[in-house]
């Protein structure tokens, strides 16, 4: 499995994620941006969602994989915690997550994630595997 | 060289990042600040995104950075860049994602000592008719028709459905309606992301205070603006919830590809622009202004919540306790202006992240009743020492398109906050200050701790050597609602 770091600036927050390969990089990533709104070992992955994506390049394909489990997140008022990737190419994306609906007794919210954003958006082949930068506005 | 040695002083508080430093840059930087924010500026990144920000087409005069700047994505908060509305770009990045992020007051005829007493059943009052933190939903109901209409039309149609008051609307920048609003450019993800949202404060540093003018600093203007001291007033810091946040993610996407499209080459990919003229950079003008209209019900709705809160606790009607509008700004917007540049009237996009409109007076833009005194401009603090109301200045209009600082800026980030002090401690701390505090997390309460920022005085001060802005009054809180 890979393994992600949370980076703070002074006013914003992201995440590096390495792994062995780009789908444990895009998994990282994934449970990084989970574990900054919440714990994500008290989500229990209980439901399942489909998610496609379809980008211009690899950069913006990580870009937009996150935004659109922030907007799942949001607009389904669940948080996710598992994450698994089906198909993966250059420019497309097909996954599932795994989590439920938001319990604020037993999540605990740390942090709103306003947006994904492009600024020092990075990912692509490192020294050991695969590696993924990404900033959020919080 | 680091950019810092490169930097020219204009004067005590005005430096030049000259075009020389870079290759590609249209115009020069200019920064307001003291030496030492410049210096911290300089650390924090900031500098070389003001740089950043020049090389965008269309720019005039130069990219401006306010004494509060600091690092951002892309354009840095305290940004501000004019581009020209011919042959110039907007970037939904230089609004940033919170669309009309903004700051109102309210005032009442209460006194301090009146409210003293009160303070803890009016703040229970406040949190419980508010709906505040994460995932919370408003008290509107609104359908998605309804939503539509709030989005086009602004506060108006809000009032006209009994919420807030029509002498309101005077009070509120663009009369609490921005024009060129078109929902058929909103996505429906946006429409999904803010169903429900239209009176929620939300979380992070956005916040309702009641307060206290502290202190008057200009009494003409103060008198004018219906500011006493020991006066209590109610401030409101929101903005335009899900819905803006999914706008301005929706437009950058649409844009990176237009970037892309036309070769535009830029130093930084969240600074992604398209022409003002072009079909989408107006489709994002008139969905921008619809996220703006949501952001001004928005607060518009709080403050029915908070007379309301007010009312019950103290037994009068808000129009007995004189809970009228005193200003509504934002300080994310572009927003299409006409201004003076090396000499001459020019029609412009004026791009403000993290930065508030400071017109001077005699400006059309201002209400008649303040037009002698200039724009009201509303500066919140932390939670522990005072907010500020300014006033726009005639040398701010040709220095910086007027404009001038949004806040205090972080001096922490928040785990280092985090780290440093502890919630419950934070609260009790503030209660022996007489500030009442009703935060629905601890954790993020020690995260908006009032050491995590700068002190905000330190930042009006500069403003005020930098002809941008001048000191009003001085605003304590009394107690705070946080999401």
């Amino acid at each position: 499995m890979g393994r992600f770091e949370i980076l703070e600036h002074t006013a914003d927050t992201g995440i590096r994620a390495c792994a062995r390969s780009a789908e444990e990089a895009l998994i990282s990533a994934a449970l990084g941006m989970f574990s900054i709104l919440t714990d994500p070992d008290r989500v229990d992955p209980v439901r399942e969602i489909e998610v496609e994506v379809d980008a211009p390049d690899r950069e913006a394909l990580l870009h937009d994989w996150l935004e659109e489990l922030l907007f799942q997140s949001q607009t389904r008022n669940m948080l996710f915690s598992r994450f698994e990737v089906q198909r993966l190419e250059e420019t497309h994306l097909s996954a599932a997550a795994y989590g439920e609906s938001l319990d604020p007794d037993k999540h605990p919210l740390k942090l709103e994630i306003k947006a994904v954003t492009y600024h020092r958006l990075k990912f692509g082949p490192a020294k050991a595997g695969w590696e993924a930068t990404v900033i959020f506005d919080v | 060289m680091s950019l810092l040695d490169e930097v020219e002083r204009l004067d005590e508080f005005r430096w030049r990042i000259p075009r020389r430093v870079r290759e590609g840059m249209r115009v020069p930087g200019v920064v307001f600040a003291s030496r030492q924010l410049l210096e911290q500026a300089a650390l924090d990144g900031a500098l070389e995104q003001v740089v950043n920000v020049a090389y965008l087409p269309g720019i005039v005069g130069a990219s401006l950075a306010m004494p509060d700047i600091h690092w951002g994505y892309g354009f840095p908060i305290g940004g501000v860049a004019a581009m020209d509305r011919a042959d110039g770009v907007v970037s939904p990045g230089g609004v940033g994602y919170d669309i009309s992020c903004g700051v109102r007051l309210v005032r009442s005829c209460l006194q301090q000592s009146e409210v003293k007493a009160r303070i803890h059943e009016l703040a229970q009052e406040l949190a419980r008719v508010i709906p505040k933190g994460l995932g919370a939903k408003g008290r509107l109901g609104l359908n998605r028709r309804e939503l539509e209409d709030v989005l086009r039309h602004g506060a108006p149609r809000l009032i006209a459905g009994g919420i807030g008051w029509e002498e309101d609307l005077e009070y509120i920048e663009e009369q609490g309606a921005h024009r060129g609003a078109d929902p058929g450019k909103v996505s429906e993800r946006a429409f999904e992301r803010g169903a429900g949202q239209v009176g929620t404060l939300g979380s992070g540093n956005h916040f309702l205070e009641v307060q206290a003018v502290q202190e008057v600093y200009d009494q003409e203007a103060a008198r004018g603006f219906g500011l006493f001291e020991g006066q209590v007033v109610v401030m409101i810091h929101s903005g335009s919830r899900g819905l803006g946040h999914q706008v301005a993610t929706d437009y950058i996407k649409i844009m990176d590809r237009v970037v892309q499209r036309k070769h535009i080459s830029l130093p930084d990919r969240q600074l992604v622009c398209a022409p003002v003229e072009s079909s989408e950079g107006s489709d994002y003008l008139a969905a921008m202004a619809c996220a703006a209209n949501f952001a001004l019900c928005n607060r518009e709705a709080m403050t029915h919540f908070a007379r309301q809160a007010f009312s019950s606790v103290f037994g009068r009607s808000p129009q007995e306790l004189g809970m009228s509008l005193l200003y509504d700004v934002s300080h994310n917007l572009a927003k299409p202006e006409r201004h003076e540049v090396e000499g001459r009237e020019r029609d412009v996009v004026v791009h403000r992240k993290g930065a508030t409109r400071a017109f001077a007076p005699g400006r059309p833009e201002v209400p008649a009743a303040y037009r002698h005194l200039g724009q009201p401009v509303l500066i919140p603090g932390d939670m522990g020492r005072y907010s500020f109301v300014l006033t726009g200045l005639e040398s701010g209009m040709v220095r910086s398109f007027g404009s001038t600082c949004h806040g205090a800026g972080r001096r922490m980030s928040r785990h280092q906050a985090k780290r440093t002090v502890h919630g419950e401690e934070l609260k009790r701390r503030l209660q022996e200050q007489g500030i009442v505090v009703m935060a629905g997390r601890m954790q993020e309460l020690s995260e908006e701790a009032p050491e995590a920022y700068k002190d905000v005085e330190e930042i009006v001060e500069v403003c005020e050597g930098a002809g941008l802005s001048k000191r009003v009054a001085r605003l304590k809180p009394m107690a705070v609602l946080k999401g």
